[in-house]
């Protein structure tokens, strides 16, 4: 079977939208060339008509493509760094996704915003390590972190096709991903449903974008005593809280891997939701960040700060033992 | 003609009294309670809204603001339903859900009315590309203030416009004052400089005079719709009523009696009047007098609201957001209408006398 990779994977679902649906077009900083890796090959096969180069003026554009978005249009926004997305904070949550809403119905805004650089990198800096992710979560953005490439690819298509504003964010290490794929596999994935990666009966563990790879291999290591199920919910809003009541049901124990910052993470909802709604036999847990930043340009400090294997099976542990 | 001719001055009189009497009475339904939030009027602005609209077709696009009601109305959007909208009712314009800050009417083309300030000439932007690259001739406007000529997205969307030739018309309404601050204290350089310095043509009109006001939008529209690109205008004008009608209430003190006189000296209506005959005039007057009674009369008899529509049209999926007090959606309208929303008419009617 051919192999796929992560940005591959994207760039593919970027192309087969373009070609199916002529009002879908593609607009951001460095595109022509493909600098993410996400649009390579684009600008030949569509032209620059439907492959807009910016100018490094994202606020702008970003209003710009809510525009065209409302005049019948079905732009896709590239933004390069993490934080970009919260510089345009207002432009996806207070424009983009109330304009529904605010004209009862009228008009739709369908922009995907495609993050493929969500994440800590080694050395890149305070200012490019972030994954926001949980605050489009709680300003009610459809926000997508897939973990796979043919759940990135899937993802994507179903945000372009949806009607309202979607988020995506692509963890970086996820992007280390290549996966032998079936070109038949490759199909639309529908917000808000989850997945089991791993079917396990003591402990479920919801592992958000690259994370369940780190849920993965501590239900490997802990696999002779401990029947872990891992979770990753691929849409973070809408939440699939029915899938996790039905693992809850299951297990009634949790652990969360977030690479959010603990005050206020999906971490915290997740968990918040669960004590309140659901099944649990034991005080569960989440691996997080720290709150606040991180530092960004010494790898020894950020692993330190980074949601890693061993948090992770400790906490599992931690949580086995305690009921 | 790329753009519709010049309207009569007897229908600029109508269009121009229909706005001003709409928002006497709008400040009315303000001091009775009925629309909750006050408003922004637009009393002194009336010929730029007037002028602008009959430049356009109704198909064209409209990016309105906060003080949007004369745009709106000019636009062709129904006094009634758009009054329904100021007073949160079922049969508004967007439903209730935009009133009188956020309306938008798609009827007329008015896709949005923004309140951050300045964002609308972006999405005007982003519209007029899109409408061109359907191989249209339709033109998309954005209206906003001198407040919103130091904000970074309009600044950004100029460029855009300027480097992709969309067919958009910046409109600036410079009444002077953003909300309290003055425009000499709150711009450096000139306003219409910072569309020159993008390439875009542009010019400061008089904005008191529904004609001058006509033609500078005309040879804008003609623009845009033969290719031509983006025009800039900024219309000098003034609203008589303050930023909000909190200004009737809480008198703050940032400009002189002397300088709202000497404005209204130039009163666009009074200067619209000049130009039609008395008799006419007189019943043009009964005429919009008519349609505002039945436009607020229809407005009071929409529906209020049911409170288990408050999870309707929140997403274009369909998509229900989860309720913040309960479990179920079921129970949570079931809780809310219990709850009541007579304290919130008392005081906004109490904020606003």
């Amino acid at each position: 079977m051919p192999k796929l990779s992560y940005l591959r994977a994207l760039n593919r679902a970027l192309g087969d939208e373009m070609e199916r649906d002529p009002s879908v077009f593609i607009l951001g900083e460095d595109i022509r060339l493909g600098l993410t890796n996400t649009t390579p090959g684009l600008l030949d096969r569509f032209g620059p008509q439907r492959v807009i180069e910016t100018p490094l003026s994202e606020q702008g554009f970003t209003d710009f493509a809510t525009g065209a978005a409302m005049a019948g249009k079905r732009p896709v926004v590239e933004y390069q760094i993490p934080f970009l997305f919260l510089l345009v904070l207002e432009q996806i949550a207070n424009q983009a996704n109330k304009f529904h809403l605010m004209s009862g119905g009228q008009t739709s805004v369908p922009v995907t915003y495609l993050l493929p650089a969500a994440g800590w990198r080694p050395g890149w800096g305070a200012q490019h390590s972030d994954e926001p992710y949980s605050i489009f979560a709680h300003a009610g953005v459809k926000t997508v972190v897939p973990a796979t490439p043919t759940d990135a690819y899937g993802l994507l298509v179903s945000a372009i096709r949806d009607d309202d504003p979607v988020t995506l964010f692509a963890p970086i290490p996820a992007q280390k991903v290549r996966q032998d794929v079936d070109p038949a596999d490759l199909v639309p994935v529908p917000l808000g449903a989850s997945r089991i990666h791993r079917s396990g009966s003591d402990v479920t563990v919801v592992a958000i974008g690259h994370l369940v790879y780190d849920a993965l291999a501590v239900a490997d290591r802990l696999g002779g005593q401990i029947s872990v199920e891992v979770f990753d919910p691929r849409t973070i809003y809408p939440f699939d809280w029915d899938g996790l009541a039905a693992s809850l049901d299951k297990t009634g124990r949790l652990v969360v891997a977030d690479d959010s910052n603990r005050s206020c993470g999906m971490g915290a909802e997740i968990l918040a939701t669960a004590a309140e709604e659901m099944h649990l036999i034991a005080p569960p847990k989440r691996v997080t960040r720290p709150d606040g930043a991180i530092v960004g340009a010494s790898p020894e400090l950020d692993v330190a700060l980074l949601p890693n294997v061993e948090q992770l099976a400790a906490a599992v542990l931690e949580v086995c033992n305690s009921g | 003609m790329a753009h519709p001719s010049r309207p009569g001055a007897d229908d600029f009189y109508r269009t121009m009294r229909l706005i001003r009497r709409f928002e006497e009475r709008s400040i009315g339904l303000v001091r009775s309670g009925d629309i909750l939030s006050g408003i922004h009027p637009c009393i002194g602005q009336e010929a730029v809204a007037v002028g602008a609209g009959a430049a356009l077709r109704r198909d064209d696009v409209l990016m309105a603001n906060h003080r949007g009601h004369g745009h709106m109305l000019a636009k062709g959007s129904d006094p009634g339903r758009l009054l329904a909208e100021m007073a949160g009712r079922a049969d508004g314009v967007a439903r209730g859900r935009g009133g009188s800050f956020h309306p938008s009417d798609f009827t007329a083309g008015v896709f949005a009315s923004t309140g951050t300030v300045g964002h609308g000439a972006a999405l005007a932007a982003g519209a007029a590309w899109a409408l061109a690259d359907d191989g249209t001739d339709r033109v998309a406007v954005s209206v906003f203030g001198d407040g919103g000529v130091n904000q970074g997205a309009l600044l950004e969307s100029l460029n855009l416009a300027a480097l992709w030739q969309v067919p958009a018309i910046f409109i600036c309404e410079n009444n002077m004052y953003a909300t309290t601050l003055p425009v000499e204290t709150a711009v450096a350089g000139s306003i219409p400089g910072r569309a020159e310095a993008f390439g875009i043509p542009a010019a400061t009109v008089d904005g008191m005079d529904a004609d001058v006001v006509f033609d500078a939008m005309a040879a804008a529209v003609d623009r845009a719709r033969s290719g031509g690109g983006p025009t800039f205008i900024e219309f000098s004008t003034y609203r008589y009523y303050g930023h909000h009608t909190f200004e009737l209430k809480d008198r703050l003190r940032y400009r002189e009696e002397e300088e709202i006189e000497r404005w209204r000296q130039r009163d666009p209506l009074a200067l619209q009047e000049s130009r039609v005959p008395a008799g006419q005039r007189a019943a043009i007057d009964a005429e919009v007098e008519k349609v505002l009674d039945e436009a607020v009369r229809f407005a009071l008899d929409s529906a209020k609201l049911d409170p288990a529509e408050a999870f309707d049209y929140h997403y274009a999926s369909g998509l229900t957001v989860r309720p913040g007090v309960a479990k179920s959606r079921a129970s949570w309208a079931g809780a809310s209408e219990a709850a009541s929303v007579g304290g919130a008419a008392s005081a906004g009617g109490a904020a606003n006398a």
